[in-house]
């Protein structure tokens, strides 16, 4: 049955039917599902959040005030957004304000998480799909150090002794019988088109930023008195400033803010000699696999971060920018308010929770997690071991939420799209310099090479802005300011009997909203609307499909049974469905399965 | 006594049974003065965040639920070799949640601790989404940290009642006390979802 939906995509689900569960390399749970006609060519696609994340409801009655302690759990690495959301909920329900050092802290760390991420996705979760490993044991590491120095002659790692010896490395961990980290790929895929050096170059550079991303997290150490775990505080950062030696003991000195410096200064390196390189470098390989644009060209969302000055959050005082984009307009970017009730709102039609009333949309602080889990009269298999899932009815544990209606993708590229829509100039000449290098037309942004790209520039952007908090920061307490906390109104007792408030931030992945309502001193109400509930969002009550969905639209599979290219779309929004168990086993590895019907 | 020791318990605390291994240390922290060679961590599900940790050790004890398909409550305790292959089954993420991949990596660079003690626990239950330890699960904490601290004092370790101060512990909101005894009401909260990783609606 072929399907018009309303966002401009044609749905046929008569072809072969592909199942991929779990998706690996991600955060959290997901499955997905497709159908893909006899050229191999995915005609319909559905995604689904596979588990029940109840955040909302477990902090009811809590206080406000541990909230970023709880949302800190939720995930394995979002947790200081998600904190930082937290908090920013809380002091604006609240009308707490917070001190100029404080905003520079939180800036340098959310930047350091935005960087810590995109370097940690690019080369540790989705390298993989563009890098084959094992190649790169048939390299010459000479021929390996001559393209090393041809795309980043500053890179001063590139000899063919220091290529030779990643090899041998390599060689050994593989020989030892524990691929380990690169197990589960489909090494011989058709879809890899790199040559052995380049799959030497890159997975030499996967190993240089598992080491680079150990020195990236001191950061967090440092502003937030521990890692993992770092510590936050409603009203603004934990950490005492000290550099008159008049303040505690344990406080922010000159040597750790040295420290933080010269950590900043490698992730400025890092992007240069290293990531960005190699974005353009392996990019080039793969200039006619322009596929999973999906909705990035017709409607993207940002909600924007990292302001100016601290308390204000008008979008021309935001560096990361905020807007929307509908119907692929991109000469108009509206502006996105979270407190209208009418602007975001979540649909449930299709999502294993309930409203009461079919096709109804709430907005997050009237927001309600229900569940209801029902499967559809097309299911087929049972309820405990479903072999296709019927996406006529409620198919997933993700809502679907909607800006004015419309579908949305948020993340670095849309970002991106919205920076560039609005003539945002660091973002612009960003953008503009990589599709001249890389001899590209602007179409080529809405892709999922054009999502890895993004997120490579805006790793190198948010290193500049990182120095640029620093320095503020610096400057601000040689001027003799060192208050980083506002605790006026840190005793209940000063609280009005009800308050709501929203926070939100640019999560590494995308738009991150929380909404609050307080009564009484205690948690009334929590929503939390997470990038990947946009992206991963199922079918809303109008049949739009959300944006991994449409990202997977009419693309080309080599091999079915190999879902390479499924993958490499999925990664490149880097999900995170965070909230899975861990629970280990003693059956050795758990394969992610791919059945064919 | 050249020997850095890092005792760390892993899971998600907002899990059910998950949280054993972080309730462990929590419980050494509350009850045990440990010398200051041994560092100790609430790791959460952090992966490749806690390579830093891996580094400077030389001896590793890690505290996690583990499914070694036994009965509720048991306790299992593996060596050396033998730890990567018992964890990482159920992965579902790289940085999140395959500690396997994180010791794998840690190999890969060279700075795994050559030492490794995995203490595992089966769990009873996980799909319990705010919810904590269950009785079962929670007796086995002692024994577990017992475990801990006769391998320290096979290493010339000593260990004496009392206190040990970490900040790498969790906010004091979530430890189990706080935690277990400020949980909504299953009215307030619902405690049911997918058939796969909940126990049945109807």
């Amino acid at each position: 049955m072929v399907v018009q939906t309303p966002n401009g995509f044609s749905l046929d689900d008569s072809g072969q039917r592909i199942v991929v569960d779990p998706v690996t390399r991600i955060e959290g749970h997901m499955r997905c599902e497709v159908n893909v006609d006899d050229e191999g060519i995915i005609r319909n696609a559905v995604s689904t959040g596979t588990m029940w994340r109840g955040l909302e409801v477990i902090l009811k009655g809590r206080d406000p005030r541990d909230a970023w302690a709880f949302t800190e759990r939720i995930c394995g690495v979002c947790t200081g957004t998600h904190a930082l959301t937290s908090v920013r909920a809380v002091e604006d329900a609240l009308g707490i304000t917070i001190p100029d050092n404080a905003n520079s802290i939180r800036n340098i760390m959310q930047l350091n998480l935005q960087i810590h991420d995109h370097v940690v996705h690019f080369y540790h979760l989705h390298a993989l799909d563009w890098v084959n490993p094992v190649n790169a044991l048939r390299a010459d590491p000479k021929a390996t150090s001559e393209l090393q120095q041809a795309v980043s002659p500053s890179h001063p790692l590139s000899s063919p002794g220091y290529f030779r010896d990643v090899q041998n490395r390599l060689k050994q961990f593989v020989e030892s019988g524990q691929l380990g980290l690169f197990k589960n790929g489909y090494w011989d895929n058709p879809a890899y088109l790199l040559p052995p050096e380049a799959d030497l170059m890159a997975t030499t550079h996967y190993l240089e930023a598992l080491d680079l991303q150990k020195e990236i997290v001191k950061v967090h150490t440092i502003f937030g008195g521990k890692n993992p775990h770092p510590n936050w505080l409603v009203g603004g950062v934990p950490c005492p400033i000290n550099v008159h030696s008049t303040g505690a003991v344990g406080a922010i000195n000159m040597e750790r803010l040295n420290l933080v410096s010269s950590i900043i200064e490698k992730c400025i390196e890092f992007n240069k000699n290293v990531y960005l390189p190699d974005v353009v470098a392996i990019g080039g390989f793969y200039k006619n696999w322009l596929y999973g644009g999906g909705l990035s060209s017709q409607a993207c969302l940002a909600y924007g971060d990292i302001p100016e000055h601290p308390n204000d959050f008008s979008p021309d005082q935001l560096h990361l920018p905020r807007g929307a984009i509908i119907g692929g307009d991109l000469s108009t970017v509206h502006d996105v308010d979270p407190r209208d009730p009418e602007q975001i709102q979540e649909y449930v039609d299709h999502s294993w929770y309930e409203y009461g009333e079919a096709g109804k949309g709430l907005h997050p602080w009237d927001g309600v997690t229900e569940a209801k889990f029902e499967l559809g009269p097309n299911l087929k298999g049972t309820r405990t071991n479903i072999e296709q899932i019927d996406e006529g009815a409620k198919y997933s544990w993700i809502k679907a939420p909607r800006w004015k209606g419309h579908a949305m993708e948020v993340g670095p590229l849309a970002r991106y799209v919205v920076g560039y829509a609005k003539g945002h100039e660091e973002i612009s000449d960003q953008v503009n310099g990589l599709l001249r290098t890389m001899d590209l037309p602007v179409e080529a942004l809405f892709s999922t090479l054009g999502r890895t790209a993004a997120r490579a520039l805006e790793s190198e952007y948010c290193g500049r802005l990182q120095k640029y908090f620093f320095d503020k920061l610096v400057t601000n307490i040689k001027n003799g300011d060192e208050s980083t906390a506002n605790v006026a109104k840190w005793d209940p007792s000063t609280w009005p009997k009800e308050a709501k408030g929203v926070g939100m931030t640019e999560a590494p992945r995308g738009a991150l909203g929380h909404w609050i309502r307080i009564k009484d001193g205690r948690i009334e109400n929590y929503q939390c609307v997470v990038p990947t509930t946009w992206n991963g969002s199922p079918r809303d009550s109008k049949g739009n499909i959300g944006a991994f969905e449409a990202s997977l639209m009419n693309t080309k599979m080599e091999r079915p049974e190999e879902p390479v290219e499924i993958l490499r779309t999925l990664h490149s929004f880097d999900p995170c469905l965070a909230c899975s168990t861990h629970v280990m086993s003693e059956d050795g590895d758990e394969l992610t399965t791919v059945k064919v019907r | 006594m050249a020997s850095n020791v890092l005792v760390m318990g892993i899971g998600n605390v907002l899990w059910a049974d998950e949280g054993f291994g972080v309730r462990c240390v929590e419980h050494l922290a509350q009850n045990w003065a440990l010398p200051a060679e041994i560092t100790l961590l609430d790791g959460g599900t952090q992966g490749l965040y806690l390579l830093p940790f891996l580094e400077q050790a030389d001896t590793l004890i890690v505290f996690d639920a583990v499914d070694y398909g036994l009965a509720p409550g048991t306790l299992k305790i593996v060596e050396g070799d033998a730890v990567p292959r018992f964890m990482g089954a159920k992965k579902m993420s790289l940085h999140q949640t395959g500690f396997q991949d994180v010791i794998a990596t840690a190999q890969l660079m060279g700075y795994c601790p050559p030492s490794l003690l995995l203490i595992g626990c089966q769990p009873e239950e996980l799909e319990d989404y705010g919810g904590g330890l269950r009785l079962i699960v929670a007796a086995q904490i002692e024994p577990a940290v017992t475990v801990a601290l006769d391998r320290l004092a096979d290493m010339g370790i000593t260990v004496v009642p009392g206190r040990t101060q970490s900040n790498l512990l969790a906010d004091p909101s979530i430890m189990q006390d706080a935690y277990e005894t400020g949980r909504p009401t299953e009215e307030e909260a619902c405690r049911i979802g997918d058939d796969r990783f909940f126990q049945a609606v109807d």
